[in-house]
């Protein structure tokens, strides 16, 4: 099997490369078929590998294939080289069959597209990108994979560049990302500079011998390794691309959210998570921006009207609680939530996309309404997409995983009871949003007339990741409710296990409150927004209330706060320095010699008479120095 | 033959310098100014010979054919080049040839 393992991201490639070079003389079905059958046959070879890799593990842990060696200088040696263990299988896995079924519903729902090639060979080459950034043996070519994942990005939120804004959406993610990229590569030099390898499973063995644990070498590597991981996976302070990339088209919103590019941090993350262990400071700004994340995207979550920055934000926040549980050191149960997001967040974008589809590109979910009778399949895989965002619990895969990552916030090692706080409370506001979202848009009044109900190409990846969606939580329980733990023993082949606090209350108990908040939270969304609610008719009367509904609608100004705090001394100074400032003093030289020129050509007259006066000028001055000296 | 004193000589060769000078400078046509440029010549000429007789050497008169020498070739060149002036622009006067300024 060992040997077919390039084949996962090559077929990709051959897809983009097909498609890019003889895409026009291509007809649609074929471009359909090329485009979502490379990505699907990859998705069947990486279901042979795991299913090979769980039944018998191979001894070293993980499957390896060198292809070729890539450069070779003194000391670096990076090759083409593959390695999948457990984590890179767990992505692998999610990236190629998510991947595969986005890119079926792609087939139809872009189907009266212009580029229709050209939006299959972008697609199939972000799929690529981001399998060589978790394939990857070695941190130089898992670099190539995350330019490539951002470049794609870009491509693909910039998709419909003849409206206007959108390509300064595309630019935006493209710049705002490059911001960690640029850490992230400081880090890596730092690393080989330190370790003088980037072969990955080196680094994590000599990490230990090299670093002492919590030095200031460690540290800073590993912050900026997560200053990368933040700007790819959209947290604070690099958050503000990702409800701008709403831009593209909703398969594109669907891959990024779920399977590629926001995730690429939590990999990274978790890949290093040696670095990361060394460095308790770094866990702990980890988790703490993973918790102030998800608290500030899901306030903003709550106020949007726009149906794909609703879920914009609520992946901000999922991804928040991703690094919470990494900084607290709950590594598989960052990586379970990783695996059960990407389901129903992909889910949620794409029944979105057929939504604004059916009601001919209308975004504002206060448009909509009275959509569960008119569309009886999206709205029932909605509202268990919306569920699983929500946590409903026992049910839906969300619960497992967010109920995991709450009761470690506590009780792990690296964990406070504030941190449990601030994810309850996102908890809570999250299981808010998403009742709003179900009730405003399916319930109540109809206020837009749909159109054509979508095909089966679309209704069957929905109905498939609706069953995931409920199902992927099945096979990790809480272990005080039942012994099931397929996930985390997988896991445990790449990653160390959680250490617990002695002395804590029975978990039960925060299993029990967790529940209690996400359950408020669904009837608090009932209240506020089932039919006509008084209280919320009176929180719209009072101007305070409509102050901060509007800060937060603007994600908290965080736009406004870099545009002052960067973007206008930036402009200030270059309109400073428009005539070249630092240019004046050679520019100086250059006009007084300009200007002699000028004073001096008087005496280049034409005159015989006036030179010959002059050569004797010269000669009697010469004949005088020579008398008097 | 009474002999003549060096320093007379060398006062008629100043005399003769200065006419020439002046005559370069206050000349308009180019003849004229290259006939003041050959009394310079000779007057510097006249110089060496008073010098050479002075000092018994033989130096002062060799110059002297030196200069001879000189003068004839640049005649020869000048007047060449004045009747290429004479020609082109139909005039020799320097006042109105003035094509070599800045």
């Amino acid at each position: 099997m060992q040997q077919y393992l390039y084949l996962i991201p090559a077929l990709p490639l051959f897809g983009f490369l097909v498609l890019s070079m003889a895409g026009k003389h291509l007809s649609r079905n074929l471009i359909a078929g090329i485009g979502a059958g490379s990505i699907c046959a990859s998705a069947l070879i990486a279901l042979i590998l795991s299913a090979g890799f769980l039944q018998s593990p191979p001894e070293s842990g993980a499957y390896t294939q060198i292809l070729w060696h890539w450069f070779l200088t003194d000391h670096l040696s990076a090759d083409i080289s593959l390695r999948v263990d457990a984590l890179s299988l767990v992505f692998i896995c999610i990236i190629t069959f998510i991947g595969a079924l986005i890119h079926i519903y792609s087939a139809e729902f872009m189907r009266h597209d212009r580029d229709y090639a050209r939006f299959f060979a972008s697609m199939n080459l972000f799929v690529c990108a981001m399998l060589t950034l978790v394939m990857a043996d070695n941190l130089v070519l898992m670099y190539l994979g995350w330019e490539g994942v951002g470049l794609c990005s870009y491509l693909l939120i910039g998709f419909w560049y003849e409206t206007p804004g959108n390509y300064r959406a595309a630019n935006k993610a493209f710049v705002i990302t490059r911001i960690g990229d640029t850490a992230m590569i400081i880090g890596l030099f730092l690393l080989f500079k330190e370790l003088g390898t980037l072969y990955i499973p080196d680094i994590l063995t000599k990490a230990t011998e090299h670093f002492n644990s919590g030095s200031s070498t460690i540290t800073l590597i590993a912050l900026l390794l997560l200053s990368g991981g933040i700007g790819k996976s959209a947290q604070l302070p690099l958050q503000t691309w990702l409800p701008d990339a709403m831009a593209g088209p909703s398969p594109v919103s669907a891959l990024i959210h779920a399977a590629t590019m926001v995730t690429a941090g939590v990999y990274l993350v978790a890949r290093m998570h040696t670095l990361f262990e060394l460095s308790p400071t770094a866990m702990h700004i980890t988790a703490v921006i993973g918790a102030v994340t998800l608290f500030i995207a899901g306030c903003s979550a709550m106020v949007q009207t726009d149906i794909k920055r609703i879920l914009a934000y609520s992946t901000i926040s999922q991804i928040g609680y991703m690094f919470l549980a990494l900084g607290v050191g709950a590594w598989s149960a960052a990586i379970f939530h990783f695996f059960t997001h990407a389901f129903f967040k992909a889910l949620l974008f794409l029944a979105a996309g057929a939504v604004i589809e059916i009601l001919h590109h209308e975004h504002d979910i206060f448009k909509m309404g009275g959509l569960r009778k008119k569309m009886p399949v999206i709205y029932y895989t909605f509202t268990i997409g919306a569920a699983a965002l929500a946590a409903l619990p026992l049910i839906t895969a969300g619960f497992f995983s967010k109920d995991q990552i709450l009761w470690y916030a506590w009780s792990a090692e690296g964990g406070h009871p504030l941190l449990w706080a601030i994810g309850l409370a996102g908890a809570f506001i999250t299981a808010l949003y998403s009742t709003r979202l179900i009730l405003v848009v399916f319930f109540g009044e109809m206020k837009t007339t749909p159109g054509h109900l979508p095909g089966a190409a679309m209704t069957v990846p929905l109905v498939i990741l609706a069953f995931f969606s409920i199902a992927a939580g099945w096979i990790e329980w809480p272990h005080n409710l039942l012994h099931v733990s397929i996930f985390s023993e997988h896991v445990a082949h790449a990653l160390p296990a959680t250490t617990l606090k002695a002395g804590l209350p029975p978990e039960i108990v925060f299993q029990l409150i967790a529940v209690g908040v996400s359950l408020f939270g669904i009837y608090s969304g009932y209240v506020l927004y089932y039919g006509e609610s008084p209280l919320l008719m009176r929180w719209k009367q009072s101007q305070g209330l409509m102050d901060v509904r509007n800060f937060l609608f603007k994600g908290w100004k965080f736009d406004q706060l870099y545009d002052t705090l960067l973007v206008k001394p930036f402009l200030f100074i270059t309109g400073i320095n428009k005539a070249d400032v630092s240019d004046k003093v050679y520019t100086a030289i250059a006009d007084i010699n300009l200007h002699l020129n000028k004073l001096f050509s008087v005496s280049q007259n034409g005159s015989l008479r006036w030179y010959v006066t002059g050569v004797l000028v010269g000669i009697l001055f010469i004949i005088t120095l020579q008398l008097l000296l | 033959m009474s002999t003549v004193h060096a320093h007379t000589v060398l006062i008629v060769a100043a005399i003769l310098f200065v006419l020439g000078l002046a005559g370069v400078l206050t000349r308009k046509n180019i003849i004229f100014m290259l006939i003041s440029i050959e009394i310079m010549l000779n007057a510097a000429g006249l110089a060496f010979v008073a010098a050479g007789s002075r000092w018994q050497q033989a130096d002062g008169q060799i110059m002297y054919l030196f200069i001879l020498a000189m003068a004839a070739a640049e005649v020869s060149v000048a007047l060449a080049l004045v009747l290429q002036i004479q020609h082109q622009h139909k005039t020799l006067d320097v006042e109105q040839l003035t094509a070599l300024k800045d």
